[in-house]
């Protein structure tokens, strides 16, 4: 149902009372960003002084600002490809054995998913970077976000394999089977292609979320974009004006992320006839029924 | 696992912050959500903009960079208030979009018949939205609004980490950094304080599931 079956095609008086409607709104969102912009101007938050060390290429902070910026973005990708690269592989590893897991040990499997699953993710880089050291394993935050990141994202990869395994059709096992394949062989030639072609958008949008969870490395000292923006703070004490470009920054990659997944969502269901789940941008919840579309 | 034994009043404190948060986010949540989704679908031009744009901001933006835009952006503007209503206050804002985009997923879930027999009995747009179309999309989307709270639940533990004092995440914190305690049984005990909510609201989400849900 789209949107547009919710009302009448407009009349002239309904035309007139959108029209109305329409001003209104956009009076009440004017002012509502003039008290906002009065505000930030009383307090001094327009000031040359705040921008330019972010805006003005010709401040000699600029380039310092930026080169530090970009190093952290940079550590941010890296952290989120080493991440979603582990949960892949775990991730899959864990769903093709929550799969064939015999009866007498599959409840191990599924409980190890359930306790990961339902703790928070902050948790589990903490932890990592608590007890780890603690244990005598020594590695630089990166290693420790990326093992939280990993711990906590690969469950929920595996929810999402899983449920891409699941929505294949039955004839599919059976005809690998009956040409005399393997239960391996099966899984590994004909059943996890598929499920991964129609996993992608979902895998994307979770690849949207490990990017944002990124930004908890600033809770164990991981310079990352959020823990730089703390740093420039403190040195140009403009706060707002840097997180902003931070925010604008995971936006930007964000959004070019999610158009993408809902690009290839486009491509596969045209492309094939077969149930593909739907996978709407909040692909990740929907088609595994689990908390993996909000991550931090 | 003595050291959750010995301060296990202080786990409790922190489990019950953690809980009232997540009351108060849900709460405000699930309201703003709604309104937002409303807006998306609505016959008016800039409303629908504001939704769209609503949901690209905060389901882009990492929570941490909302909470860092409470915390320290809020009072900049000359809005003051406690830790507390500014961690909750981002849980809201962030966890929002995706109850909107879960309601409006629900709301083009809903057969075309329903809104057109809506209108064809004269009802307005706000009479047929709020009778008929949302009871119905907010039944079909219990599954994936309860993943949504499961996940907020989940990410107040993120707002504890900005210095919303005595909940959960906090206690670990303080134990493993101030009192200097070994952090695998202290951190064990704050997950477990984790899991004791996640999992009984998993297991309600199902019954819930199975009494209002309509598979369609």
């Amino acid at each position: 149902m789209s949107a547009s079956v919710l009302y009448d095609a407009l009349g002239p008086r309904a035309k007139r009372r959108v029209a109305v409607g329409s001003i209104i709104a956009v009076i009440g969102a004017i002012a509502v960003l003039a008290l906002v912009t009065v505000q930030l101007e009383e307090q001094g938050q327009f000031e040359q002084e705040k921008w330019a060390p972010l805006i003005d290429p010709s401040d000699e902070r600029f380039p310092l600002v930026w080169d530090l910026m970009f190093e952290a973005l940079g550590n941010t990708l890296i952290a989120a490809a080493w991440a979603m690269l582990f949960s892949l592989i775990i991730g899959t590893l864990l769903a093709v054995t929550r799969v064939t897991a015999a009866r007498w040990y599959r409840w191990a499997v599924v409980g190890v998913i359930e306790f990961l699953r339902g703790i928070p993710v902050v948790i589990a880089i903490f932890f990592a970077a608590r007890v780890l050291p603690e244990a005598g394993v020594d590695l630089e935050p990166l290693w420790f976000l990326v093992i939280g990141l990993t711990a906590y994202n690969s469950v929920i990869i595996a929810e999402i394999v899983r449920a891409g395994i699941n929505s294949l059709p039955a004839g599919q096992r059976e005809a690998g089977e009956s040409l005399g394949m393997t239960r391996w062989q099966v899984l590994y030639l004909i059943l996890l292609p598929q499920a991964f072609r129609i996993m992608l958008p979902a895998l994307i949008s979770q690849l949207v979320v490990v990017l944002k969870d990124t930004s908890l490395g600033f809770i164990i000292s991981y310079p990352e974009l959020v823990r730089t923006a703390g740093f420039i703070v403190q040195n140009l004490q403009n706060p707002i004006q840097t997180y902003l470009i931070v925010a604008v920054i995971f936006i930007l990659i964000n959004y070019a992320l999610s158009r993408l997944a809902i690009f290839v969502e486009r491509r596969l269901s045209r492309g094939r006839k077969a149930a593909v789940p739907e996978a709407q941008p909040m692909a990740a919840t929907t088609v595994t029924g689990a908390g993996a579309g909000v991550g931090a | 696992m003595g050291v959750i034994i010995d301060n296990i009043g202080l786990y409790w404190n922190g489990f019950l912050t953690t809980l009232r948060i997540c009351v108060f986010a849900m709460v405000g949540s699930l309201i703003l959500g709604t309104l937002i989704a409303a807006c998306r679908v609505s016959p008016i031009p800039p409303l629908r903009w504001f939704g769209t744009s609503w949901v690209n901001v905060f389901r882009n933006c990492p929570l941490t960079v909302v909470l860092f835009f409470c915390a320290f952006g809020l009072p900049e503007i000359g809005i003051n208030g406690a830790y507390f209503v500014f961690g909750v206050l981002g849980l809201v804002l962030y966890t929002s979009a995706f109850v909107c985009e879960a309601v409006r997923s629900g709301i083009n879930a809903v057969p075309a018949g329903q809104a057109e027999a809506a209108r064809a009995v004269g009802l307005t747009f706000g009479q047929s939205l709020s009778l008929i179309i949302l009871p119905q999309a907010l039944r079909t989307v219990v599954p994936p609004l309860g993943s949504v709270i499961i996940a907020m639940i989940k990410n107040s533990a993120i707002a504890g980490a900005f210095g919303v004092g005595g909940d959960l995440f906090d206690v670990g914190e303080v134990l493993t950094s101030a009192r200097g305690e070994a952090a695998l049984p202290v951190l064990t005990g704050v997950a477990l304080g984790y899991l004791a909510i996640t999992i009984p609201a998993g297991l309600l989400l199902g019954v819930l599931e199975r009494k209002v849900a309509i598979a369609r």
